[in-house]
């Protein structure tokens, strides 16, 4: 810290006088940030109630497990997109990298005979390349949308274009399967009966809380996603920090596509196709600004939750699937109204 | 005043704390500063002044490091001022507060103030309790009563320019730019803040005071330099230059007047076709105005004077609260543009860029824009009538083009403006409005939209022009002055630019200065700042 030197007109003034509605105020705001935080928790409690009346099945530990199972692919993607709202921008091509990151890792490891590339690589490579092609992705994008200043709406609706075509291009539109036992551990190992796939998603936003509340380079998403110019002068390499974002995400959104190859049990040309929508949904719904500077991981988290639960509702409630889709996204509208409501302040 | 008798900063005796020489400035043709020099003493609050254009902003882009000059050199305490890329060199020694706020709106305050230096405890990982801890010590210790919880988007304009001053306090800077702090404050604010700026000072604190409110310059500061015309025009203690030398200094010498008009007066029996009763919104009041056929009314004022708003409610872009105005003896529709058309208004709004073209656009498209309706039936336009209607357009207004079909972005400045121009007359207005019409272009369509404003007067329009250009306001017949939402004085052609320019800043020739009424007076005589803002560079 610079020197200070304190005034001594400022010194003598009463500070205990001064102290006391300051106390007060910031024991207010805590609590009303805290409430923002919170602010899904109660409507997910009232869902888990509300499901515990309407189906006898639903609040059994096997059931909760197989929702936390089937929202850890979401959950990772719903992060990485996260983060790249809070910097204030847009990655839409995520839900292709859930397809095309393991599909590539598969396509290096199987034998030309199931359609790979017949490089007939080591397993171990192929997962790192999983995790290499969504981090490359990413770096492309940033590019783009930071040293070109090219629009990231724009420049990732492209992307995801570009990448799914790639994808069924690779594949020639067929799923692919058989791949070693290692691309599906994340969803079939388990670890006191919770799948590997909900612990890594669980730690991943453990960290990302973490940094984001308690590092200068999280505080630094803030800060450029709310004042890009203001964090530019403060000495925050802006450039530099959205390019890395944009990396990260990719990363994340990779592994989220390895647990979902581990949940469905193969690579479907379509894999991650709408999920964006959903993505979005889970975000916007957990309190996270598409102005960008704003929201947490823990609303984030709570988001994704909230659509897990209303997903296994509808299942169990046995609705015609004809008209999950059409009910399933009048509840997010729904969710969105509530949000607005109790945070009292308007959505962005 | 000795620099000894200051105080605790004055390091070296007798050197100042910032001294800048020479400097020049251009972009590309503009010349944005040939001769700027300042010389700030420690401990003093020190006031520049100039009209728009005279290059104070670029002088404090200079000051701040945020430009290097093409010419001159900036000394800080002797020493030459760091580079540019050094720019934790440049913010322990001086810092602005701009109108436009440099703080992250959704971080709480106590963390806008360490943004990128947040205090850290073991493993990288930042410590709250130790940066709340270090916020509240750094607001305490200079007296700024801000709860550093608070989200920095709920803070009043007065509290964020506080947290602001406090964060450039707390990289060690002594030297604070204010650029135009008061702009945005009502009246008490404004006392606050100067009581505010009078404790730092005597702490050791040197400001740079920028404001078009001359008054505010004699409450709060001891030194002025004056810039005009991009050049220094001189530095001298407050107490020694009365207002009428300052104002002088400010405006030149009136060389103009030789170009006294030559026009006919309006006849007195010209039948009036604005009148203006009682009009009151949030951003003036009370306002009585006529213009008659014929006549050319300017209305001047400082930013936040609220003569823009005025303006824009003839054009139907505000709804007034209370008043009437009459156009040719129908009440004018507000708050409602296509109505204030068809009544026979026509408007050049005040940003060009902002509101008066699509750049997209082409010329042709953008002059026909509003008369769109008369140039073929059903809302169908045919492409040969618009076109002739724009090529006629075209040679009445002089715009240099290839056609109506180049599009406007591919305009000089004085082009694009003649365009708004042909889209204001395009419907053969009995009121035309323009606001701000010559401004950012060059000399010769400066003259030539001027022209086109005489012609539309003998045509027997009435003109009602706002501007900050005194050349502008020189062609009228009266000129009204609105200072803080009330009309305060009214010129008849011929008034010397200082008269002007007094009652524009508020320092009234009749020797009682309008704001005098302010001290404890709780209603508030200033009304809210213009929420649109009016840009004066």
């Amino acid at each position: 810290m610079a020197d200070i030197k304190a005034p001594s007109a400022a010194r003598t003034a009463t500070p205990e006088a001064r102290a006391r509605p300051r106390e007060s105020r910031s024991a207010k705001s805590i609590v009303l940030h805290r409430a923002r935080e919170l602010a899904l928790v109660p409507a997910l409690l009232l869902l888990m109630v509300f499901g515990a009346f309407v189906n006898d099945s639903f609040l059994t530990e096997r059931n909760l497990i197989s929702i936390l199972g089937a929202s850890a692919a979401l959950a990772m993607v719903v992060l990485a997109e996260s983060l790249v709202l809070i910097t204030g921008k847009f990655d839409l091509s995520l839900e292709s990298v859930v397809g095309i990151a393991p599909a590539i890792g598969a396509l290096l490891v199987l034998p030309a005979a199931q359609a790979g590339f017949g490089t007939d690589l080591p397993t171990a490579v192929g997962l790192i390349a999983i995790v290499l092609v969504g981090a490359v992705i990413g770096a492309f994008n940033g590019v783009l949308v930071v040293k070109l200043k090219l629009n990231a709406f724009i420049v990732t609706l492209a992307m995801l274009i570009v990448l799914r075509g790639v994808l069924v291009g690779a594949t020639e539109g067929k799923t692919l399967f058989g791949m070693p036992e290692p691309f599906f551990t994340l969803a079939t190992s388990t670890f006191l009966t919770v799948p590997l796939s909900v612990w890594i998603a669980a730690a991943a936003f453990g960290i990302a809380g973490l940094v984001l509340k308690y590092h200068r380079v999280g505080r630094a998403l803030y800060a450029i996603g709310g004042n890009p110019e203001a964090a530019r002068a403060a000495g925050i390499r802006v450039d530099r920090v959205m390019l890395g974002v944009f990396v990260v995400a990719g990363a994340l959104a990779a592994v989220g596509g390895l647990m979902q190859t581990g949940y469905v049990g193969a690579i479907n040309a379509n894999q991650g196709t709408n999920m964006i929508f959903t993505v979005f949904a889970a975000a916007v719904i957990g309190g996270i600004s598409l102005d960008g500077g704003k929201g947490t991981m823990f609303g984030a988290l709570t988001g994704v939750l909230l659509l897990g639960v209303v997903q296994n509702l509808l299942t169990l409630a046995q609705v015609p699937s004809f008209w999950i889709q059409a009910i399933y996204g009048g509840i997010i509208l729904v969710a969105l109204m509530i949000a607005r409501v109790t945070t009292g302040r308007a959505q962005d | 005043m000795t620099t000894s008798a200051i105080g605790p900063v004055a390091g070296h005796e007798g050197v100042p704390l910032v001294e800048a020489t020479g400097i020049a400035k251009r972009y590309g043709p503009t010349v944005a500063l040939q001769d700027g020099r300042l010389t700030v003493r420690a401990g003093e609050s020190h006031a520049l002044v100039g009209r728009n254009g005279a290059g104070k902003s670029t002088l404090v882009t200079i000051l701040t490091g945020l430009q290097a000059p093409d010419a001159g050199t900036v000394l800080f305490d002797g020493e030459p001022a760091p580079p540019l890329a050094d720019r934790d060199a440049w913010r322990r020694k001086v810092a602005c507060v701009y109108q436009r706020p440099t703080v992250v709106p959704e971080l709480s305050v106590a963390e806008n103030l360490f943004i990128n230096r947040q205090p850290q405890g073991r493993g990288g990982f930042i410590s709250w309790r130790r940066l709340k801890a270090e916020a509240a010590q750094v607001l305490d210790t200079w007296d700024v009563h801000v709860d550093p919880d608070a989200r920095t988007a709920d803070l009043k304009v007065e509290d964020r320019q506080m947290v602001e001053i406090a964060r450039a306090l707390s990289f060690g800077a002594r030297f604070i730019v204010l650029d135009e702090p008061t702009a945005q404050l009502d009246n008490r604010e404004i006392e606050r803040l100067f009581t505010r700026m009078r404790a730092l000072q005597d702490s050791g604190v040197t400001f740079l005071f920028i404001s078009h409110h001359l008054q505010e310059v004699y409450e709060v500061c001891q030194t002025v330099t004056v810039l005009r015309d991009a050049r220094w025009i001189t530095t001298a203690p407050v107490a020694e230059l009365p207002r009428a030398a300052l104002v002088e200094a400010m405006a030149g010498e009136a060389i103009t007047e030789s170009k006294a008009r030559t026009k006919p007066d309006v006849p007195a029996d010209a039948p009036v076709l604005l009148d203006v009763r009682g009009l009151t919104s949030t951003s003036y009041e009370n306002v009585d105005l006529t213009v008659r056929r014929g006549e050319v009314v300017g209305l001047a004022g400082s930013s936040g004077s609220g003569k823009i708003n005025l303006a824009e409610s003839f054009a139907g872009l505000h709804t007034p609260t209370a008043g009437t105005a009459l156009l040719d003896g129908e009440p004018l529709p507000f708050g409602d543009v296509p109505a204030a058309l068809r009544a026979g208004v026509g408007c050049v709004p005040r940003d060009r860029h902002g509101e008066g073209l699509v750049y997209g656009m082409s010329i042709g498209d953008n002059a026909t824009m509003s008369v769109l309706s008369s140039l073929g039936r059903y809302g169908f336009v045919g492409p040969d009538r618009k076109r002739a209607f724009a090529d006629g357009l075209i040679t009445r207004l002089d715009i240099h083009a290839e056609g109506p079909d180049q599009p406007v972005s591919d305009l000089s400045g004085g082009n694009a403006q003649k365009v708004v121009m042909a889209r204001a007359l395009a419907s053969d207005p009995r009121l035309l409005v323009l606001i701000n019409p010559t401004a950012g272009v060059d000399v010769k369509s400066k003259e030539s939209l001027l022209a086109r404003v005489d012609h539309a007067r003998d045509d027997g329009t009435a003109v009602l022009v706002v501007s900050d250009e005194l050349d502008d306001l020189r062609r009228c017949d009266r000129v009204l002055v609105l200072f803080h939402g009330r009309v305060v004085a009214e010129h008849q052609a011929g008034w010397h630019d200082h008269e002007l320019i007094a009652s524009v800043e508020g320092v009234g020739h009749t020797g009682s200065p309008v704001r005098g009424a302010r001290n404890g007076a709780p209603s508030p005589h200033r009304p809210a700042a213009e929420p649109q803002g009016e840009n004066n560079g």
